[in-house]
């Protein structure tokens, strides 16, 4: 093969590399995400409304559920506080999943998305889904 | 004012990011028009300058050679350092790029005992950062796919839970992140320490390390730090990357910061000593193999010469050669 083909082949290659993005996307139309919140508990709920506001959930849940973790396993504390009355457990399983029992619908929707491993399920099991 | 000048430039771009995004609100500016523009100049850019050195003559067989050439079949000789044909040269090329073969074989010199003695002794030091540097720096863009590409390829998660078997807190901890900031800091550092390398070094050399440093530390403070919210950074890249840019996420003006320095950083590629990425590949003195004895490699600038050879010298003048007594060749 002649030096210019061979030149051409790898500058071929090399456009390729770096457009791949746009031609996967443009192959695979991007679905984006949408995360379900209509499970029986929260649709039974009066006032909607997480242990913390919306913004701050999203933003911090990871902190939230890894210093619950540090709590509960190193400290035995397991109380997060009281709201409208009634105590929240410092647990994943038992207030999170509680009313988010769609883990598939839920969690994994947005961590799917941009591949973000959660190492949540390592030790816990997610309990069992009843479909809706 | 070397290492100064390539310092105010970085923290200049940290600062126009700053003041245009959270002062003035150009987002669409800096979300949009810079990151585009940066990256066809640096696709542009990059094609131009591979086609204009495609177009380069290349007059001589020059390899560098650092090694026993093949020669007679009991002369043992050293394929890869002194390749005869082109397989030889792919594998030596492969070792030069995926591993920097050439700097493994690195050397300092000093004096010794008393300053009497001139050593040579083995440096890997510059090799096994640069090492660390490239393929931290290839694996932490890798991983960025995951947030160009929706959905996310199954094979890059491969790559992100090798990277990241570490749980240290949240997120996981990628390795490539800390090495590339650890590396390309002490290839800073190597230039600012060493007076010799120091001298050397232009303004140049110092802003693209500088540059991927920040780079680095921004990213790594979207991650660990401040915590962005993920899943609106990859709307908007995933925006970017299939031509229908969004803007109603809510970025954090890190990630505009980020984004500004990776934009500088892929506008001066084609400008830059970056180049050598393109460059290794099309080096006369590593991709061509050592056969100048065994085949003939003719200048592609040659212009047909006229020749008078010595045979037709002596057809024109034998007889005056003769009529002095000057040998002929033929009577």
């Amino acid at each position: 093969m002649p030096d210019k083909s061979k030149i051409f082949f790898l500058l071929v290659i090399f456009l390729v590399i770096v457009t791949s993005p746009f031609i996967y996307n443009m192959v695979r139309t991007p679905a984006g995400v949408v995360v379900k919140l209509n499970t029986p508990v929260i649709d039974n709920m009066t006032v909607k409304q997480c242990i913390l506001p919306k913004e701050q959930m999203i933003h911090d849940h990871m902190k939230i559920l890894n210093s619950w973790r540090d709590d509960v396993v190193r400290g035995n504390h397991r109380e997060f506080g009281k709201i409208d009355g009634v105590m929240y457990e410092k647990s994943l399983q038992l207030t999170c999943l509680h009313c988010h029992s769609n883990k598939s619908e839920f969690c994994d929707r947005c961590h799917t998305y941009a591949s973000v491993s959660v190492y949540c399920w390592d030790c816990h099991v997610a309990q069992k889904e009843n479909k809706l | 004012m070397k290492i100064l000048l390539p310092f105010l430039g970085v923290i200049g771009i940290v600062l126009v990011a700053f003041v245009g995004v959270g002062l003035l609100n150009l987002q669409y500016l800096f979300g949009v028009i810079i990151p585009y523009t940066a990256f066809a100049v640096f696709l542009a850019g990059v094609v131009l300058r591979i086609l204009k050195w495609g177009r380069s003559a290349v007059p001589f067989c020059i390899p560098t050679t650092v090694g026993q050439q093949k020669s007679f079949p009991w002369i043992k000789r050293n394929r890869f350092d002194n390749p005869s044909n082109n397989f030889e040269v792919i594998v030596r090329m492969a070792l030069e790029v995926l591993l920097f073969r050439s700097l493994f074989s690195n050397t300092s010199t000093a004096l010794k005992e008393d300053e009497r003695r001139l050593v040579h002794q083995s440096s890997k030091w510059l090799w096994l950062g640069g090492l660390a540097f490239h393929w931290s720096f290839f694996i932490v863009l890798l991983r960025h796919f995951r947030l160009f590409m929706d959905p996310v390829p199954a094979s890059l998660y491969l790559v992100e839970s090798m990277d990241g078997f570490v749980q240290l807190g949240v997120p996981v901890l990628y390795w490539t992140g800390l090495i590339l900031l650890i590396s390309v800091t002490y290839l800073f550092i190597r230039r600012v320490v060493i007076t010799n390398v120091r001298y050397i070094s232009l303004p140049n050399d110092h802003f693209p390390l500088l540059l991927v440093l920040f780079i680095a530390l921004t990213g790594l403070i979207m991650r660990y730090v401040l915590k962005v919210n993920v899943i609106s950074v990859k709307a908007f890249t995933v925006g970017l990357f299939s031509l229908k840019p969004n803007l109603t996420q809510d970025l954090g003006l890190i990630f505009y910061i980020h984004l500004l320095l990776v934009s500088v950083l892929l506008a001066y590629f084609p400008f830059s000593k970056l180049m050598h990425s393109a460059g290794v590949f099309l080096s006369p003195t590593r991709n061509m193999p050592n056969n100048s004895r065994r085949i003939r490699h003719i200048n592609p600038w040659n212009y047909p010469v006229k020749v008078h050879t010595y045979e037709e010298y002596e057809n024109d003048f034998r007889d005056k050669m003769k009529t002095v007594g000057l040998p002929l060749e033929k009577e």
